[in-house]
């Protein structure tokens, strides 16, 4: 089992890896970093333009190949990911942002997990009863609705509510606001209450697909034989669904989760730009828009690194879950 | 992440069998098409999606706006009989811009679905029924484009496509959108190569492009219809998200992610600039997937069947 | 189940709909007692009625089989039994168990019998075990269900003693093992111990050993037994193959579109068959113990659509004794005899009970091929096969792989085959037969060993020889579905080698037409589609495509084990006929004995990838010289209870070995009954030296004590 998580893990960071590379070289060709300075007024100077690009290792006059070798060199030397346009480091704009970023993907993840898996079941079992009709229409909406008219629907129901209740109750605009004076729960408060909408708009989405494809892994199950098997043994229909049926169901999910992975976090930064957050998702915007070959590798890594988790979490939830790959 | 390999496929000739040892011999096709006439969701999909691209042809002419008309004396006005989804600050009537969005947004998803579905049947197949070093290298590429959120991919290509018309935007979408289900045709294919009708044509002596073609992608058509029509909806929103962001179509060009975008800041305030065309988008990608998903449940009978 | 239960508006938490039957409550002192059962389930094409009206009954501790083809309603009635019928299903009548009705009773009652007082062995023991959990806490849970007092320990104790009594090895082991680390029959074992755990009153085997092969069959059997014997439960078993109930069964059922069409003792139905679809079984069967002096009765046609049912009795179509009466009027069970049991469903019952009918004479024997049709061909070796290797290296690890050790699928197989005759390939499943014919199929140089075709080594054949010699060697897969291509009318199908050999489009046409008719299809079904035909009509399709190239060899890879037992014969006597007409040469791999036996010149038997025995088929069916050779004839059950009464059988121990055991000596030794019994210098030999093979009397066997095979002493039929 240890072997088999082993396995995937170095498939996985083998795959980071040349994503992350990838990524530079794309950008590394087609984003052109002195365009930016170009159109300064008043226009400095092409060796100042060349000594800046330089000094950031993404002057375009070098060949690209270089460029990506001293990236290399410099963070296996240095564990530096470089500086950002705007002279901070890669790393250090990463980490003031990720906490942002990763409080929304985990509280999103996993409530449209536990929402899901939830409602996937209930539909399956009940299958065709009105329930299960209103859940599959729900889930075909929300997954035939963009991620960001999702977002600002949500922000338009909030301000309808907002302004029936002539109080801020739920505020959305930015993580946190700002010059808020207070203690520490106020500030608390203030960052749940941004979180909310965000979080309800992400797990929306996530779970509208797990259910789907939860509520598809559960009717396998229910034509299978070992569920008659276990009410042969004196099972009731619904016992043996639950102690037997969920249990396998669940199996097919865990492989769901890790594929599914890269559309979440894409919706997630999506989302995070409709509410104006400044997190992982405003920062890759940002880098292509200002042609920041530094700051976008470093955006990809951050994701690579969390598809790369993501994907060993459910292969150690898979192994967990199926005796049949614990060889 | 070989483990999608295990995705459940429909194996969908293997399903049909044991039907027709049961019923009547009656064709495959007729039985797909007898089930999905008894699924209400896909008459909903179907007639939905006809009266929209029906809707997108003509919807135009009874409207006295073009898209491009400024009513100067009714800027900003909410629906009305003159102007049924109202108009935007400059005086740009929205039913008008709707269709045109419409019809771009319509033109690149029934083009991205079936060229994406195109692409993952032939990459599928050929990684699928030759195996080894192909089948390696496929995958890995599969794999990084799994990876990395092609969301990004647009983002990072869109100064290249930009210059270009918005075809290009066609080829790209297309490009980035075979991967999921080239995986499935693969798994697929690597079961039927095991089965004796693709044994038996081998033992014959039919040659590997013969038997892709002749026996091969004809067994998977079922997935491949069933992909291309996912993928319209699929190709819509991220047409509509990558225009939403300013990185799809670029002005004049009008899409529905453009119109979406324009009315966005005016979205609580003046809600029509942006409920009718976002409105639209739903229900046609909620169309596509309805007709898709009733088709996927029509063509593998265990997928949508509870036989407890 | 192989009726279609698929019904997409199944709702399912509402029980079943009941109606009633009109009985009266007219108690019954039976233990089981089934009264004009039907069921139908509702279809979008029209509702099937699967189920037309069967009453039976069962005694305590009595044992009775019932018997019919796929399609026959026979699994049905018994899950309307259990009351695990999808809830979409309409039932009527009336089962009573232990004189208390059962329908209408809602699943937390029922769930409260089931497992208790009636227990259920299903046919797939792969599929109905719980991937995820170990056999012991299946086991367990069966038992804490019904005692819920019992403590885990203590059920955990219980489920080992079970395993124990199913004859599982290391039971203490093995109940911590999961499913898929049990074999084909220890996985049936398993389901036994949880349908026995509970002591229940009856027991309902559903096909329990279609799945398995010959050998462990006849273990599943004899486990089956003792079962009932220790429980004293009634034990119904429900099987297509009549071999199977003839030596286990007091009582018989058989039935055939939905209802019971003869019923009485085995001996009764066995020796005096009074409707002409029991005669007609019974005839088409290749039986071991006679086949091949005779040849096989066919029993055209195919059961009816339960669908679409005409008027009239449902057996009509393929009665050769049909009357005018027989199509308007179905014919209810009448008593044949003196015995109230014994009863038949047939309008000329009294005529062919007294013998006015001949039983014997009720289906017309087929004519051999005449004389002057048959080819007549030089005796010479078109196939010749010398040890031919085929190992797969078996590897471990995930991150690192390293070859831990070699499957020999095939380990030096030698034989030839001779022009116009047919050599029988047998063997369990995973003994290598499959892997050979692939091989020499395939035509390109072996692992090691040599394949020769018509004389000419294939190792040496260029691209294009190689593909001018694929029309001399052709193939018949197992499955007629399978093997032919749904998505091609039949006219192409059959015409695909010829493609492939550049034929002009109207000499294959011609050549298409001729090839069906030669294999009795009518040549204008051409462009039909596969799914179009019957099960027979189907693998007469793929027979068709295999001779449309003129071949010397064909390849018959199980050709009928995809077949219902009325079909076989039909397949059979056709393959014969050609081989007759064409001079054809066959290479016939199957692993039932009885169809080899009626078919074959040679037989070659096969075990973990050798051939162990070979030799003429009369030589090795009437005095196997090798002790797997005559374990595996005693397995085979005859559908005769007289016969089957008076065998003893070898049973061998355990499974097969698995692939990677590397076992010294003589690979059989670890389930050899002959082994057992030799005295200590013979087994050292057994150990420590490879039998090569050897003459014996009329066979070729490898084995060192072949001499000494009288030592088993076992009934023969």
């Amino acid at each position: 089992m240890i072997g088999f998580i082993a396995k995937r893990f170095i498939n996985y960071a083998i795959l980071s890896a040349i994503a992350t590379l990838s990524a530079y070289v794309l950008a590394s060709i087609i984003l052109n970093p002195a365009a930016r300075y170009l159109g300064r007024n008043p226009r400095p100077s092409d060796a100042t333009i060349n000594s800046i690009l330089d000094g950031l290792g993404v002057n375009p006059n070098t060949p690209w190949v270089e460029r990506l070798w001293a990236w290399i060199v410099r963070l296996v030397t240095e564990g530096s990911l470089g500086d950002t346009i705007h002279n901070t480091s890669v790393i250090s704009e990463i980490a003031a942002r990720a906490g942002t970023s990763l409080r929304l993907l985990i509280l999103g993840t996993v409530i449209a997990a536990i929402v899901g898996v939830t409602l996937g079941v209930w539909g399956a079992v009940r299958q065709y009863r009105f329930s299960d009709q209103a859940i599959s229409v729900a889930s075909f909406t929300i997954l035939a609705t963009p991620a960001f008219v999702l977002g600002i629907l949500l922000m338009i129901v909030a301000t309808l509510l907002n302004n029936f209740l002539g109080v801020q109750l739920i505020s959305f605009t930015g993580e946190y606001t700002p010059g808020l004076d207070g203690g520490w729960w106020v500030q608390f408060g203030d960052r749940a209450g941004h979180l909310l909408l965000p979080t309800i708009s992400l797990a929306l989405m996530g779970a509208a697909g797990y259910s789907r494809y939860q509520r598809s892994a559960m009717l396998d199950v229910l034509a299978a034989d070992y569920i008659r098997t276990a009410r042969s043994k004196g099972r009731t229909r619904g016992s043996a669904l639950v102690r037997h049926g969920v249990r396998v169901a669940l199996i097919p999910m865990s492989t769901y989760f890790a594929y599914s992975f890269a559309t979440v976090l894409a919706g997630a930064a999506v989302t995070e730009l409709v509410f104006s957050w400044h997190g992982m998702g405003e920062l890759l915007v940002q880098s292509i828009s200002q042609s920041d070959i530094n700051a976008f590798t470093g955006a990809i890594l951050f994701n690579a690194i969390l598809i790369l988790i993501a994907g060993t979490l459910a292969d150690v939830v898979y192994a967990a879950l199926d005796p049949r790959v614990r060889v | 992440m070989s483990m999608l390999d295990e995705m459940p496929a429909p194996d969908a000739t293997a399903v049909i069998t044991d039907v027709v040892h049961s019923a009547k011999p009656v064709s495959r096709l007729r039985l797909v098409m007898a089930r999905l006439r008894s699924t209400p969701r896909f008459w909903v999909g179907i007639i939905g999606l006809g009266a929209i691209i029906l809707w997108a042809i003509f919807g135009l002419v009874p409207n006295a706006w073009n898209y491009t008309d400024l009513d100067i004396y009714n800027m900003g006005s909410s629906p009305s009989r003159l102007h049924w989804f109202g108009t935007s600050d400059i005086g740009e009537d929205i039913y008008a811009q709707t269709i045109v969005g419409l019809r771009k947004s319509l033109i690149i998803g029934l083009l991205v679905g079936p060229l994406a579905a195109i692409v993952a049947g032939v990459v599928g197949a050929v990684a699928g029924y030759l195996g080894g070093w192909w089948d390696r290298v496929i995958v890995w590429v599969i794999d990084l484009l799994l990876v990395l959120p092609s969301l990004f991919l647009f983002i990072l290509l869109s100064p290249i496509f930009k210059q270009l018309s918005w075809v290009a935007l066609i080829f790209l979408l297309a490009g980035f959108g075979w991967m999921i289900m080239a995986r499935v045709i693969r798994a697929q294919t690597r079961s039927l190569r095991e089965r004796d009708f693709i044994k038996a044509a081998r033992f014959m002596g039919v040659d590997t492009w013969t038997i892709i073609r002749r026996h091969v992608l004809p067994n998977v058509s079922s997935l491949l219809i069933i992909d291309a029509t996912l993928g319209v909806g699929a190709a819509i929103l991220s047409e509509t998200t990558l225009s939403f962001f300013g990185f799809g179509i670029q002005a004049p060009d009008v899409s529905l992610g453009t119109l979406l975008a324009a009315g966005q800041s005016a979205a609580a305030t003046r809600p029509w600039l942006f409920i009718f065309p976002a409105a639209i988008l739903v229900f046609t990608v909620l169309s596509a997937s309805l007709v898709g998903d009733a088709l996927r449940d029509a063509v593998d009978p265990t997928s949508g069947v509870n036989r407890d | 189940m192989t009726e279609n239960l698929i019904d997409p508006a199944a709702s399912n938490e509402t029980s079943p709909s009941v109606r009633p039957g009109p009985t009266q409550p007219n108690p019954s002192n039976h233990l089981l007692e089934v009264r004009d059962l039907h069921v139908t389930f509702p279809q979008p094409g029209g509702a099937v009625t699967a189920v037309r009206g069967v009453s039976y009954h069962v005694d305590q501790g009595e044992f009775l089989g019932i018997v019919g083809e796929s399609g026959s309603g026979k699994s049905v009635s018994s899950l309307a039994v259990m009351g695990l019928l999808p809830s979409n299903a309409k039932i009527s009548g009336d089962i009573l168990f232990e004189g208390k009705s059962l329908l209408g009773r809602s699943d937390k009652e029922m769930s409260k019998l089931r497992g208790e007082g009636i227990s259920i062995i299903f046919q797939d023991p792969l599929s109905a075990l719980t991937p995820v959990y170990t056999i012991g806490a299946q086991i367990s849970e069966a038992l804490r269900l019904h005692d819920r007092k019992l403590s885990k320990a203590a059920a955990n104790a219980r489920a080992v003693e079970l395993l124990k009594v199913v004859g599982i090895p290391n039971p203490e082991r093995r109940a911590q093992a999961f499913p898929h680390e049990f074999s084909g029959g220890m996985r049936q074992r398993a389901m036994i111990a949880i349908a026995i755990a509970n002591n229940p009153r009856l027991i309902i085997a559903d096909e329990p050993t279609t799945a398995l092969d010959v050998t462990i069959q006849a273990q599943i059997l004899e486990v089956l037994q003792k079962a009932k014997d220790m429980t004293g439960a009634a034990v119904v078993l429900i099987t297509h193959d009549l071999g199977v109930v003839a030596g286990n069964a007091d009582r018989l059922a058989v039935m055939y579109a939905g209802r019971i069409v003869e019923t009485g003792t085995v001996d009764q139905v066995f020796h005096a068959p009074s409707m002409p679809y029991t005669v007609g079984l019974l005839r088409s069967m290749p039986n071991l113990a006679t086949a091949g002096h005779t040849r096989l009765v066919p029993l055209e046609g195919r059961p009816p659509q339960l669908s679409n049912l005409a008027p009239g009795c449902p057996f009509a179509p393929r009665c050769p004794v049909v009357i005018e009466a027989c199509r308007s009027t179905e014919p209810p069970l009448t008593v044949i005899g003196e015995d109230p049991l014994n009863s038949a469903a047939c309008l000329r019952v009294a005529e062919i009970a007294s013998g006015q009918l001949d039983r014997t004479k009720l289906y017309p024997v087929p004519e051999p091929v005449a004389t002057a049709e048959r080819a007549l061909v030089a005796p010479e070796t078109v196939l010749d096969v010398a040890g031919l290797e085929r190992h797969f290296p078996l590897s471990k690890g995930s991150v690192f792989k390293r070859t831990i050790g070699t499957v020999r699928a095939v380990d030096g197989v030698s034989f030839d085959l001779r022009t116009g005759q047919t050599l029988g390939l047998v063997g369990e499943s995973g003994c290598g037969k499959s892997t050979t014919v692939m091989e020499i199929l395939e035509l390109t140089k072996p692992q090691a060993g040599q394949v020769s075709i018509n004389g000419r080594d294939v190792a040496t054949l260029t691209a294009r020889e190689r593909k001018a010699l694929r029309k001399e060697i052709q193939v018949v897969f197992q499955d007629p579905m399978a093997s032919l291509d749904p998505r091609l009318p039949v006219q192409d199908l059959v015409a695909e080698p010829l493609t492939v050999h550049g034929v002009p489009a109207k000499d294959r046409l011609e050549k298409v037409r001729a090839v069906l008719d030669l294999v009795g299809l009518d040549p204008s079904m051409a462009s039909r589609y596969p799914h179009e035909f019957s099960g027979g009509q189907r693998q007469r399709i793929g027979i068709a495509r295999a001779l449309v190239t003129d071949p010397k060899i064909v390849v018959l890879d199980e050709p009928v084990s995809a077949l219902d037992v009325s079909i076989q014969a039909g397949v059979i006597n056709l393959l014969q006929d050609l081989q007759e007409k064409l001079g054809l040469s066959y290479l016939f791999v199957a692993h039932d004995l009885a169809v080899v036996r009626q078919i074959s010149d040679n037989v070659a038997v096969m075990y973990l990838g050798r051939i162990v025995e070979s030799g003429p088929a009369e030589a090795i069916f009437e005095n196997p010289q090798h002790p797997y050779t005559k374990a595996l004839l005693s397995a085979v059950p005859v559908p005769d209870p007289t016969v089957e009464r008076s065998r003893t059988r070898i049973l061998l121990e355990g499974d097969l070995p698995s692939p990677t055991e590397d076992i010294t000596g003589c690979n059989f030794r670890t389930r050899c009954p002959l082994y057992k019994l030799m005295d200590a210098p013979g087994k050292e030999q057994c150990r420590t030296q490879d039998p090569q093979p050897r003459a014996v009397q009329n066979s070729v066997v490898a084995c060192h004590h072949a001499e000494r095979i009288g030592l088993l002493a076992a009934g023969m039929p």
